[in-house]
Order: C-alpha cells, then sequence, then structure tokens
C-alpha cells in the first residue's frame, strides 16, 4: 500500500514536470513578446533588447525553464542579471523557494499572489462543497427512493432548472434579493477569519458558495439518484431482502454502499477543479480569489502568473486523483491492493 | 404429492397463484394460476425455459414482489399461515427464516463490498437475538458444514477472493442458516461448472437430509430435475402444463412441450445417431399470450387433435391416461402412445425398441 502511494506520488511530480514545461511552450508559442510588455509602450529597439537579456528572455527555451524549476526548488531573484546587481540592487525583487515565478504587472511573486487568493477560493470551494454533497446526496437518494413520485419528479426537474441556470445568473438573483433586496445577509463582502471570526467568514460565503454549489447541486441530485438507482436493482439487494434485513438496513447498506463509489470520485475531483478558483462566482461576487487573479493575468498577459496558477491547479487535481484511488480502496475491497 | 386432492395438509401449497405486473402496454401475467404442494423432506423442481415464470412464481413465495407493482393473488399456505395474507413486517421476519433463497449467479448475489462471514452471520443476526460473536461463530460453522476448507479463516475473505463454486456453498450456507423449512433454490446450479454443478447439488441433498427442508429447485436442466427432485412440475407461459412425480415425468410425460425439453438435452453416453431436437419458435409473450392452448404454436403434433381445439380452447390441468398422480394440460387423449412411437424414436432410439 506505501508502495503503491509512493509510485503515485512519484507519478504525479513527472506529471507536473511535464506540465510545467507544456504551459511554458504553450506562451513560447504566443505570437506575443513579453519583453515589449516589461519594457514599456515608448520602448526604443535598443531599450527593448536591454530589457530582453535582464530579463533572460533571450535564453534558450529549456534555459528559462530550468531557471523557473530552480526557482521553484531553491527560490530565485529577478531579475537574474549580474549587471543589474551591480547598477541598480534595489531593483531585484527575491522570490523565496518554492518560486513560482515573479510578476511584474503585479509587482510581486506569484507566491505572494497565490498566498494572498488562495485561501478566498479555497473558502467558497469548501463551503460550495459541504453544501452540494449534503444537499447533493440527500435529494438524490430521496429521489431514488421515492421513484416515480410527485417527489422523484419535481426534484428531477428542479434540479434541471438550476442546472441550465448559468452560474453568473444564480448569483446575481442571490447577490440582487438576498442580500439587498431583502436584507436577509449582509453585502456579500470577503471577510477573514482574523477580521470577522469564524461566523464573519462563513456568513461573508453564504452566497458565493449557494451560487456555486446550486450548480453542482443539480448535476449530484441526477446523479446520486441514478447511481442509487442501479445499485438498488442490484442481485445483492435482492439477497439482502431475502435474507428478511429490514428496510432500512436494505437501502441504507447494501443500497447505498455501493452507489457511493462512484460519488466519492467525482466529488473529489470537482473539489480539486474548484480549488483553483471558481471564475464566474468571484467576479459575480468581487471575491479576489483564485478564479478572478487568473482572469486578470490572462487579460495583461501575465505569463508567471498564469503558469503558476495552472500548475497549481494541476497539482491540485493530481493530489485530488491520488486521494480518489485511494479512498476507493478503503470504500471497495475489490480494488484493495494486499 | 402431486395428488393435491387428498385432505391432508402440506407443509407447503399454492392455491392458484396468479403474479401479474401492470404495465403500459397491458398486463404481464407471468404466473397465472399456479398450483402444487410440497412435503417437507421433499424437493420439487420447475422445470421451463427463460420467462416462463419459474422465478417469478418462486419470488412470489417470498414475497419478493413485494417491492415492485406486481399483483399477486392466490394462496401461499406455509405451515397452515397464508403468506400473501402477512404484514410487510411479519413477512420480513419469516423471509430467511422460515423460506429461504439462493439465487442463480453466486457472484452478482453476494455484496462486493462485505466480506462473505459479514453476509452470511446478517443473516442469522437479523432473526436471533446474539451477539455478533456468537453469529460469526455461527456462520464459521455453517461454512464448514457447506464444505469450504480452513473456514475460521476464509469467513473474513470477501465474496470474490472465493471461486464460483465456493461462493455457492457459501450462498448455501447463508440460506440455511436459521433452518428454514423452505429453501428455494433458483437455477443454484446454472452459472457454474459441471463438475461443481454436482457437488453443489449432492451438498443440498446432504443439507436436505439433515435438515428436513422441503426444497423447490428452479431450473431449465432436466438432468438436475432428474437427480434433485420428487415431484415435478413443467411450466410453460405462467401456468403448469405438466405436473406429477419425477421419475412419472421423465419416463412417461405427456404433453408436447415436456417431450421438446426432454429432447433438447443432450445425452453424453447416448447413442450418436440420436438426435437433438430444439423446440421451434420462442416462447410467447406474456402479453398477449396465444389463444387456446398456449403452446400450440409451437406444438409439432397440434394435428393429431381433432378440430381447432388447440386454437380456440386452453385444457385444463388434468390427470391424463396414467392415473391421478400425473396431471397434464394437453387436449391429446393418447400422449403416451404418440411420444413412444414418434418421440422417443428420435431421442432415444434404444429405449423405443426396449419398450
Amino acid at each position: 500500500m506505501i508502495a503503491y502511494v509512493i509510485r503515485r506520488l512519484i507519478a504525479g511530480i513527472v506529471l507536473i514536470v511535464v506540465m510545467s514545461i507544456v504551459t511554458f511552450a504553450l506562451f513560447f508559442a504566443s505570437p506575443i513578446d513579453p519583453a515589449n510588455f516589461a519594457c514599456g509602450k515608448n520602448c526604443s529597439p535598443a531599450q527593448k533588447e536591454v530589457t530582453a537579456a535582464a530579463l533572460g528572455y533571450n535564453d534558450s527555451f529549456f534555459e528559462q525553464w530550468g531557471k523557473f524549476a530552480k526557482g521553484v526548488v531553491a527560490g530565485r531573484d529577478f531579475p537574474d542579471d549580474p549587471k543589474v546587481r551591480k547598477t541598480a540592487p534595489e531593483t531585484i525583487a527575491h522570490c523565496e523557494a518554492p518560486c513560482l515565478g515573479y510578476s511584474r504587472e503585479r509587482t510581486s511573486t506569484v507566491t505572494d499572489l497565490i498566498k494572498q487568493t488562495l485561501p478566498v477560493s479555497m473558502s467558497i470551494a469548501v463551503v460550495a462543497f459541504i453544501l452540494w454533497i449534503i444537499g447533493g446526496v440527500l435529494l438524490g437518494v430521496i429521489a431514488a427512493l421515492r421513484r416515480g413520485t410527485i417527489i422523484d419528479r419535481g426534484l428531477v426537474g428542479l434540479s434541471l432548472v438550476l442546472y441550465a441556470f448559468p452560474t453568473f445568473f444564480v448569483g446575481l438573483l442571490l447577490y440582487k434579493f438576498v442580500a439587498i433586496d431583502w436584507g436577509w445577509v449582509d453585502v456579500p463582502r470577503y471577510t477573514t477569519i482574523a477580521d470577522g471570526g469564524v461566523t464573519g467568514w462563513l456568513s461573508s460565503l453564504l452566497l458565493p458558495g449557494v451560487t456555486l454549489a446550486v450548480f453542482f447541486m443539480a448535476a449530484y441530485v441526477r446523479m446520486t439518484r441514478a447511481y442509487v438507482l442501479e445499485s438498488l436493482s442490484e442481485d445483492y439487494v435482492r439477497t439482502a431482502r431475502a435474507k428478511g434485513l429490514p428496510g432500512r438496513t436494505v437501502t441504507f447498506k447494501h443500497g447505498l454502499r455501493a452507489a457511493l463509489t462512484p460519488i466519492v470520485t467525482m466529488a473529489g475531483l470537482d473539489f480539486a477543479g474548484l480549488m483553483g478558483g471558481a471564475i464566474i462566482t468571484e467576479s459575480v461576487f468581487n471575491y479576489p480569489g483564485m478564479g478572478k487573479l487568473a482572469v486578470a493575468a490572462n487579460a495583461d498577459f501575465d505569463l508567471p502568473t498564469l503558469v503558476g496558477l495552472v500548475l497549481l491547479l494541476a497539482t491540485f487535481v493530481i493530489i485530488a486523483n491520488i486521494i480518489v484511488d485511494l479512498l476507493y480502496a478503503v470504500i471497495d475491497p475489490r480494488v484493495r491492493l494486499s | 404429492m402431486a395428488d393435491f386432492h387428498s385432505g391432508t395438509p402440506s407443509f407447503l401449497t399454492v392455491e392458484e397463484l396468479k403474479v401479474h405486473f401492470p404495465t403500459s402496454d397491458g398486463v404481464v401475467k407471468a404466473t397465472d394460476g399456479l398450483t402444487f404442494r410440497l412435503e417437507r423432506g421433499k424437493t420439487l423442481g420447475i422445470v421451463g425455459e427463460s420467462g416462463s415464470g419459474k422465478s417469478v412464481s418462486s419470488s412470489a413465495i417470498l414475497g419478493l414482489h413485494r417491492w415492485g407493482n406486481a399483483l399477486v393473488s392466490g394462496r401461499i399456505l406455509l405451515d397452515g399461515t397464508d403468506l400473501l395474507t402477512l404484514t410487510d413486517e411479519e413477512m420480513r421476519r419469516l423471509r430467511g427464516k422460515e423460506v429461504s433463497m439462493i439465487f442463480q449467479d453466486p457472484l452478482s448475489a453476494m455484496h462486493p463490498y462485505f466480506t462473505v462471514g459479514n453476509q452470511i452471520a446478517e443473516a442469522y443476526l437479523v432473526h436471533n437475538d446474539v451477539s455478533k460473536k456468537v453469529a460469526r461463530a455461527r456462520a464459521i460453522e455453517m461454512l464448514d458444514r457447506v464444505g469450504i476448507p480452513q473456514p475460521d479463516r476464509r469467513v473474513d475473505d470477501y465474496p470474490h477472493q472465493f471461486s464460483g463454486g465456493m461462493r455457492q456453498r457459501a450462498m448455501i450456507a447463508m440460506g440455511l442458516i436459521n433452518n428454514p423449512g423452505l429453501l428455494i433454490a433458483d437455477e443454484p446450479t446454472t452459472a457454474l461448472d459441471v463438475t461443481v454443478q454436482a457437488q453443489i447439488l449432492d451438498l443440498l441433498q446432504d443439507l436436505q437430509r439433515e435438515f428436513d427442508s422441503a426444497i423447490i429447485i428452479i431450473t431449465h436442466d432436466l438432468g438436475v430435475v432428474a437427480e434433485m427432485a420428487d415431484d415435478v412440475l413443467v411450466m410453460y407461459a405462467g401456468r403448469a402444463v405438466e405436473y406429477g412425480k419425477c421419475k412419472e415425468i421423465l419416463t412417461h410425460p405427456e404433453m408436447p412441450y415436456t417431450w421438446g425439453l426432454l429432447s433438447s438435452v443432450p445425452d453424453v453416453a447416448g447413442d450418436t445417431e440420436s438426435r437433438l431436437v430444439p423446440i421451434p419458435g420462442n416462447p410467447p409473450s406474456l402479453l398477449n399470450p396465444p389463444s387456446g392452448c398456449p403452446f400450440h404454436p409451437r406444438c409439432t403434433h397440434r394435428d393429431k387433435v381433432p378440430g381447432d381445439l388447440c386454437r380456440t380452447s386452453r385444457p385444463e390441468l388434468l390427470p391424463g391416461s396414467r392415473g391421478e398422480g400425473h396431471l397434464k394440460a394437453c387436449h391429446l387423449t393418447n400422449a403416451d402412445e404418440v411420444f413412444r412411437k414418434e418421440v422417443l424414436v428420435e431421442i432415444n432410439p434404444e429405449l423405443a425398441e426396449e419398450r
């Protein structure tokens, strides 16, 4: 088992390295010259050449990638140029390991940018995750158990409608009515635990969390319903009934257990994806999360930030994959490794 | 046993059992008036093609239809109690205790996520007020009884770690752990290797002697019937078409459908000249069964019946020429003769000559 985990971790690291090379390559393929950006509007060709040299844009692809990789492990300086170090040491920014790069547009290391934005995205993701898992699975099970009744049809129909609503629409509706018109909650503004305590933090996450959860919940209701129905029609459920087990034991012990496996998989991957930032939700509520950062970085052609965000998200997904696989083994003895 | 005109009450008496499934296309009459009885220690073989209503009828005895939208009528008397009048809770208490069932495919019939021992002990725990430890000990005892080697170790295995035969043994252990009076075995050997089949049948017979249980064995394999059954009930389109002592039915069948089943059995030791004669056509739709005798569209002997009788009137299940103990639902009056002269020569020429 431990050997398996180690194997998976090594494979994950290899995957991240490959991801970083691919992301790097994508930006190299872009027609925009980063030196132009760095140098500014009224840049003469000579100035541009100096800037490019100072910032290392003239180095080969693998040299640049090597510096980046070294920075992740050991940290690095920006710009890492001996001439600049002599002439203007005050312009050099040091980036501690793990250094994901330095954003010139935001005059900040990418690691710092992530440190500021990740808690916001993660908070929204956690709150949304809890809401949608509890709501989605619970309602899905209810729909499956009341199959064919008004309750089932109502839940399935409602989830279809909610699924069809775009996130920005749901978010704006909640914003306008719940927060502004009816005043049930404060106008949402991200509050850290340090500022507002746990209650303040949670209440600031309520609307964005619900907005995000509604979409996923709708999908999970339908998914759970389908898996539970499938599981309840299995032969082993009939065996459980034939043994004379009470209905509740049959449904919850024998029926639900098998339906859980695929739901756990989906939930793990969806959650990992969300940690990278919920772009629309964060934009609607103007929360300074990673999703918003990614959109802004994209608009500014802020390559270092984008590369850092992509890699971080990839890491999340890879880790979530490993965790899901391990959970699988816990749930299903058939995939347990001896 | 086949004589259900006798007055003495049987251990299991099924009378006019009907299981109908209303669908949007009409009513599917999966079982349409089934009557039989069975004593303790005896075995009834229910034979028929897929879709003839065998499994549905036996599931009805266990009350498994209660989860669907099936309409069940008639009477199922087990030891004097009509199972169809019981509440769901009363039926649940009987299920697995007085009546047990083992299923065709032991791999899908066992929960993949729980250990074999856990699943067997669960059947004991639900009907007996004992500790988990006692139930586990009982599960090990049963596993030992059904011939699982090292049962104290294998009890913690998962079903996928068992072989097919062992899984079916474990299912039998689960079915018999509460010493039920009636065991329903729904094609218990169909999913198994032939060598394992014989072992499982042997085991069932042993256990039957030990526990004095009644067994209903559902099968399409006449070899299984010949091996196991005291009585045989041949089902077609949801009804019994022939019913009597096992030996009687297998040697002197009087219904062309039973002939067809017999002709479809390959005989390993038999003459290579003997022919395998399949029954033409497919089992009828239970939604719109054929008029008259439901078997008439596939029956090669319907010309021997005068007039349009086979097409217009459904034959009742009545004693034929072989006496009270052998019931058949067929218009043929000289069935025994037709069988000897036309069917037996095809499928077993030697036997035909001997007579």
